[in-house]
Order: C-alpha cells, then sequence, then structure tokens
C-alpha cells in the first residue's frame, strides 16, 4: 500500500520516456500501481501526481473515468460475466444469476475470503462466443454453469496460477524499446518535417 | 510467449473462412504459432514495408487511395482520403492506432491483434511512412490482456529484428511504435476521446470542428487514427496492389470485411467475407450456419449495438455501405447480432440501452440524461409498472438527442453515443409496438408510486416532432 517501490519506479521512468508529454503515461502507470498493490491506493496516485507533473486531484480525475481502476480493495480475481445483448441472448444472465449463487455474493460483491469479485459486464469482445467471461481479463468462452463452478474451484485451488496472475497484473509480457534501437519520443514543439519524407521531396524537385 | 499459454487458446477457435473465400486478413488465422515473427516472415511479412521503403510515400498513399479502403472501425471513411487531410507543413505528425474495440457485438480486432499483431504492426509502419508520422501509439482495450501480451511481444522481436525504430531496415525511416493500454471506457472508442485517452485525461470527446484529428489531434498535432482492421489491409494491398484490392467487392466497398456473427445463430463466428457482394442472408444462412434450432428470424441488428435494427426484409441487401445507408443502417463495426422469434423485443432493447446509458461520458446533457431515462422508462416497462404514455414519453427523449429520429442521424451532442442509443428504442418501437403496449397493459396501476424510477413529469418542450 505504498508509492511505487523502487523495481516499478525504474519502470515507470521507462515508460515515461516513451512519451512526449508525461501525463501521457498515466493511465500506463495506473496501471503499474494497481500491478504492485492490486487495486489503486491513494499514495499510489500521489506518487504518480509527483512523477507526472499534475496534482493529485488530476490523476484521481482520470483513475475515476475508467473502469478497470479499483479505488478499493477487490479479490485476488475479478470475474466479469457479460451481460450485454449478444450474450443475454444465449444466456449470460443466467450465468451472472449462477455466478451469484456459487460465490454467495450479488453483482459487485467480493467473497468473505477475498478471494472473488463478482461483476456482471457489458461487452468484451467474444459475442460469437456467447455467454462469456474474464477472471481478471483472461477470457472463457462459452461457458456452461459446471465450467463455471469448476473455473472457480480451480482459481481458489491454485490450477490457474500459470495462466490467471492474480488482480492488478494485467499483460505479462511488457514492451521494451532498446535504447539503440530506439528513435524517441517526438515532442509537438519539434517542427521539422520527418527525414524520409524531406529526401523523398527532393528527390522529386 | 510460448512459455504462458493463454485461458484463450484453451477453448474452441472461432470459425475460420471457408477455403473458397478471400483471405486478405485471416490468412495466418489457422496457424498456431501465427503471433510469432519467425511465422510471420516465413508467410511472407514485412515484405510489403520492404518494398514501400523503395517507393516515394506519395506513391504508397497514392496506392492505398487506389485501393479504396474504407475505414473497418464504423464510420467507414476511405482511409487513403483521411490521411491526405494532414495539413501541409505542419509537423510533426502522429498515428494513433485504435484498438479499443468495445461496440456490443463486435469481435474481429481482438482476434487480429492476438493472432497476427505483426501484420498489424507492418500496417502501421506503411501507414507512418507514407503519411510521415513521426511516432506511432497502438491504443489496445485495457480488457484485452492478451492482445496486450501479443502486441508486446511481438514489438519487442520487432524492434531487435530492426523493422522498427530508428532507421528501419537501414532506412532513412525512423518510427517508434508505443504500445499503449486502455483502462475500461467505451466512449474511448471514438477517435477525440482516445486522443484524450491518450494525453492522460479522462475519454470525453472533443468538438469537431475545431478538433478534427487529422488537422489538430494530439497534443493538437495532425493526428491519423486508424482502426485495427483498416491497418491490417496495408500489407495485402501493398503486396498484391490496388487493383487486386479493388477487384474485391463492390462499387464503395472494396476488399474484404470481418464480420461477427453472435447470438440465435446455429453457428456463430468470425468471418472474413467478399465486402459489397455478399449479402446478410449469406452470412447468416450460410456462414453462421441459420437460425438456432430452426427457429425463425425476428430481426438483427446489422452493425454493432449503434445501428437500427434490420429484419426478414433486409436479408437480401449486399454488404455495400450505400446499399445498407438507404436501408436505413448500417454495417458499422461488422457486428450482427442475430436474434429468433422467442426474443423478447422490450428486453431487447432495454439491453442495448443500458449499455449506452452506462457508458454515457457525461459531457453532453441530452445524451447524459437522456440515455438515462430511457434506460429507466424501459425498466420499469419492463418490470410492470409502463405507463400508456411512455412509449411516446420513449420517442420524445430520442428526438431530444437525435432530432427528427432521421437516418442518417442528426445529434444534439458532441459524439454519436447518444443517438446510438436512439436506434434500438425507434427500431423496436416502430416494429415491436404490439409488445410494449402489451408490457404496458399488464401494468399494475398505480404503476408510478411503486417504482424507483422517474418521476412522471412532462418533459415535452416546444414543438419537437
Amino acid at each position: 500500500m505504498a508509492r511505487l517501490s523502487r523495481d516499478n519506479l525504474a519502470l515507470a521512468q521507462e515508460i515515461l520516456a516513451r512519451y512526449p508529454r508525461p501525463k501521457s503515461a498515466l493511465i500506463p502507470l495506473l496501471h503499474l500501481a494497481q500491478e504492485q498493490d492490486g487495486w489503486l491506493t491513494e499514495d499510489a496516485m500521489e506518487h504518480l501526481a509527483e512523477l507526472v507533473g499534475v496534482t493529485p486531484a488530476e490523476v484521481l480525475g482520470t483513475a475515476s473515468f475508467y473502469e478497470m481502476f479499483k479505488r478499493r480493495p477487490v479479490g485476488t480475481y475479478v470475474i466479469n460475466v457479460c451481460t450485454d445483448i449478444a450474450c443475454s441472448l444465449v444466456g449470460g444472465d443466467e450465468l451472472l444469476e449462477h455466478a451469484e449463487e456459487t460465490l454467495g455474493v450479488r453483482d459487485g460483491g467480493t467473497t468473505a475470503d477475498g478471494m472473488f469479485t463478482l461483476q456482471g459486464v457489458q461487452c468484451i469482445a467474444a459475442c460469437t462466443e456467447a455467454p462469456c467471461l474474464q477472471a481478471n481479463y483472461r477470457y472463457a468462452h462459452r461457458v456452461s454453469h459446471d465450467e463455471f463452478d469448476q473455473l472457480v474451484d480451480d482459481l481458489r485451488a491454485g490450477r490457474k496460477d500459470a495462466e490467471i496472475p492474480r488482480h492488478g497484473v494485467l499483460a505479462r509480457v511488457r514492451q521494451t524499446i532498446p535504447a539503440e534501437r530506439a528513435a524517441g519520443a517526438i515532442v509537438p514543439e519539434g517542427q521539422s518535417e520527418p527525414a524520409w519524407l524531406a529526401a523523398a521531396e527532393s528527390d522529386a524537385s | 510467449m510460448s512459455d504462458t499459454p493463454p485461458v484463450d487458446d484453451a477453448t474452441p477457435a472461432p470459425d475460420a473462412t471457408p477455403r473458397e473465400l478471400p483471405r486478405v486478413v485471416t490468412s495466418r488465422w489457422g496457424l498456431d504459432d501465427s503471433h510469432t515473427l519467425e511465422r510471420y516472415e516465413a508467410t511472407g511479412g514485412y515484405q510489403a514495408l520492404r518494398s514501400v521503403l523503395d517507393k516515394a510515400p506519395q506513391a504508397v498513399v497514392d496506392e492505398v487511395k487506389a485501393a479504396s479502403l474504407l475505414g473497418r472501425g464504423g464510420a467507414g471513411f476511405p482511409a487513403g482520403v483521411k490521411w491526405g487531410f494532414c495539413p501541409p507543413g505542419v509537423w510533426p505528425r502522429y498515428l494513433v492506432v485504435n484498438g479499443d474495440e468495445s461496440e456490443p457485438g463486435t469481435y474481429k480486432d481482438r482476434i487480429l491483434m492476438e493472432r497476427d499483431p505483426h501484420q498489424l504492426i507492418e500496417g502501421v509502419l506503411i501507414a507512418c511512412y507514407a503519411v510521415g508520422c513521426a511516432q506511432a501509439f497502438l491504443y489496445v482495450r485495457g480488457e484485452m490482456a492478451l492482445a496486450q501480451e501479443r502486441i508486446a511481444a511481438a514489438l519487442n522481436e520487432a524492434y531487435a529484428a530492426g523493422y522498427v525504430g530508428k532507421n528501419i531496415l537501414g532506412s532513412d525511416f525512423s518510427v517508434d511504435v508505443v504500445l499503449h493500454w486502455g483502462a475500461g471506457a467505451y466512449i474511448v472508442g471514438e477517435e477525440t476521446a482516445l486522443i484524450e485517452s491518450l494525453e492522460g485525461n479522462r475519454g470525453m470527446p472533443r468538438l469537431k470542428p475545431p478538433y478534427f484529428p487529422a488537422a489538430q489531434g494530439l497534443y493538437l498535432k495532425p493526428t491519423i487514427v486508424n482502426n485495427v482492421e483498416t491497418l491490417s489491409n496495408l500489407p495485402w494491398i501493398l503486396t498484391n496492389g490496388a487493383d487486386a484490392f479493388s477487384a474485391l467487392g463492390a462499387e464503395s466497398s472494396r476488399g474484404t470485411r470481418l464480420f461477427a456473427v453472435s447470438g440465435h445463430v446455429a453457428e456463430p463466428g468470425v468471418f472474413e467475407v467478399e465486402f459489397g457482394t455478399t449479402t446478410y442472408r449469406d452470412l447468416i444462412y450460410e456462414h453462421a450456419g441459420g437460425i438456432r434450432d430452426g427457429n425463425e428470424l425476428k430481426c438483427f441488428i446489422p452493425g454493432g449495438a449503434s445501428a437500427p435494427w434490420f429484419f426478414e426484409e433486409h436479408l437480401d441487401l449486399p454488404l455495400e455501405t450505400g446499399a445498407v445507408g438507404k436501408a436505413g443502417s448500417m454495417m458499422g463495426s461488422g457486428a450482427i447480432v442475430v436474434m429468433d422469434h422467442t426474443t423478447d423485443a422490450v428486453k431487447a432493447c432495454w439491453k442495448v440501452v443500458k449499455f449506452f446509458a452506462h457508458e454515457s461520458c457525461g459531457k453532453c446533457t441530452p445524451c447524459r440524461e437522456g440515455t438515462d431515462w430511457l434506460e429507466k422508462i424501459l425498466e420499469r416497462i419492463l418490470h410492470g409498472h409502463g405507463r400508456p404514455e411512455d412509449l411516446d414519453l420513449l420517442l420524445d427523449v430520442c428526438d431530444n438527442i437525435s432530432p427528427g429520429l432521421a437516418w442518417p442521424p442528426r445529434q444534439t451532442t458532441i459524439c454519436p453515443l447518444g443517438p446510438s442509443a436512439v436506434s434500438p428504442v425507434n427500431s423496436a418501437i416502430v416494429r415491436f409496438r404490439d409488445e410494449f403496449e402489451a408490457y404496458i397493459a399488464r401494468a399494475e396501476p398505480p404503476a408510478v408510486a411503486t417504482v424507483g424510477g422517474p418521476v412522471p413529469v412532462d418533459i415535452r418542450v416546444g414543438a419537437s416532432s
């Protein structure tokens, strides 16, 4: 529950360097803070404000717009069951009801052991594979009620640890731009025409 | 990458395109290692980039213009023409890739990003070279963890191999492609909201004019915003030529297009079909196996949740922009949601409206308040507390968001999200008015006192029609 760790601070600096203006890095940095703590703490948001050069209120302003940022602790696994139009036509609502019964919490609730937060969500782009869900943003397609129960058992027993990281960890592969290959962030104040365009124009004239 | 098998690959793949159909963007979908650089290079990858570097940038723009490649995000604007809108002599220019796919019913960009990330990256590089964009940002929807991993891995490979970054393939073409994650907001799929989000702000759309991205986009500099599928077409076009591309399809809709067919069909799937000539009937009855259980078609959403609904009589329309527009709807994001005769039209309408009410960013009053009212009125009808005057009230709220309920929609809002919520309401009431009336006839009096919904004041203003 804190500011970014030393390792994460180094990562944050690397991410910041990719953007022409530091505030552009805010959403990726909010994800990094959420990855560190499992949710978004006020301390972390204050730290990001320093890094990006805006007020903590502006960081909160951005964070509060986006649904993935959790400003309260959530379960180790956030289960998003889709109940939008395509899924609801083939059992999405029933799947959410079943999930509520299995987990013993209502839509939006977290189990007493802190393992699961259940959310009914809208379109997660798997409409042909309905009804679908995500566990920490990893998909399960055409989910039957039995398969849901099995998933919950597997997650509880740690059998999915290799595939589904704890909440907050999104992509486990990060982009790294090697210094010797980097073209560099292009600041908006720079007024020059790119070299390859200028060269092509002088060829043509 | 391969040491972390994604959950996704354990589930059945979406149906691949049948052999006889053209495969412009889906040619590698069937391969297990389609996302790797090795496989991409072995199947012709990055050859288009090599050939492009020998041409003048303007020649590349001309090739894409000649191909008549329409944007695949929803609005369907010609990509080459869009590129030409950057004001001359204003630098730098940026490219922003819209990978925030979230229109209900839409499932294509995610597969393109997961299964063929290098094809997208090559498309990004071709576009940057042609337009003169000095930096590119690949904005991927936050909820798509696997797509983010696959693109990150692909970019890392491509940087190491010299395809991205400084002096690409030894040329004077240099550009960084930065992978950027969203964090859950449908509205960010709108291009000016995407730019706001990329600047680290709340994702609220900007007013156009003056903020047309090509003129005043990211950091108020010229910015091209292109959809994932649009850019994924570029390697094929530059390899095979504009003529080969425009030989596919018809009239104003050239090439192929990805369509996701979901809902009450026997075999839902994502299909790459010839644009402009294939019909809705082909897609629903041939590719997707027809209506499930031999049921009858009730209606279908022809282009994402924002699109007005189509019915039996529209099945033989070709997937061609002009024809679908004239018939009163749109192909939008290539999402077809099929409903059979067992569907409750009131509930389906409420579901779609609920989405837009939830996703309204709150910037414009007609949308922020209107979509909420629509949702609550529909909810009370559905829950047996509707009033006879509710149907007129629904249409009146719709009229406040989209005056005249015309197609293409007029709007009192900055972006099209508000009018998108009007489409399902207008479609459902016009076609299935009896179902709404049946709910209302069954309602228990006194309806209003028993619900926490909107207070029944008359909001009619002036002479709105």
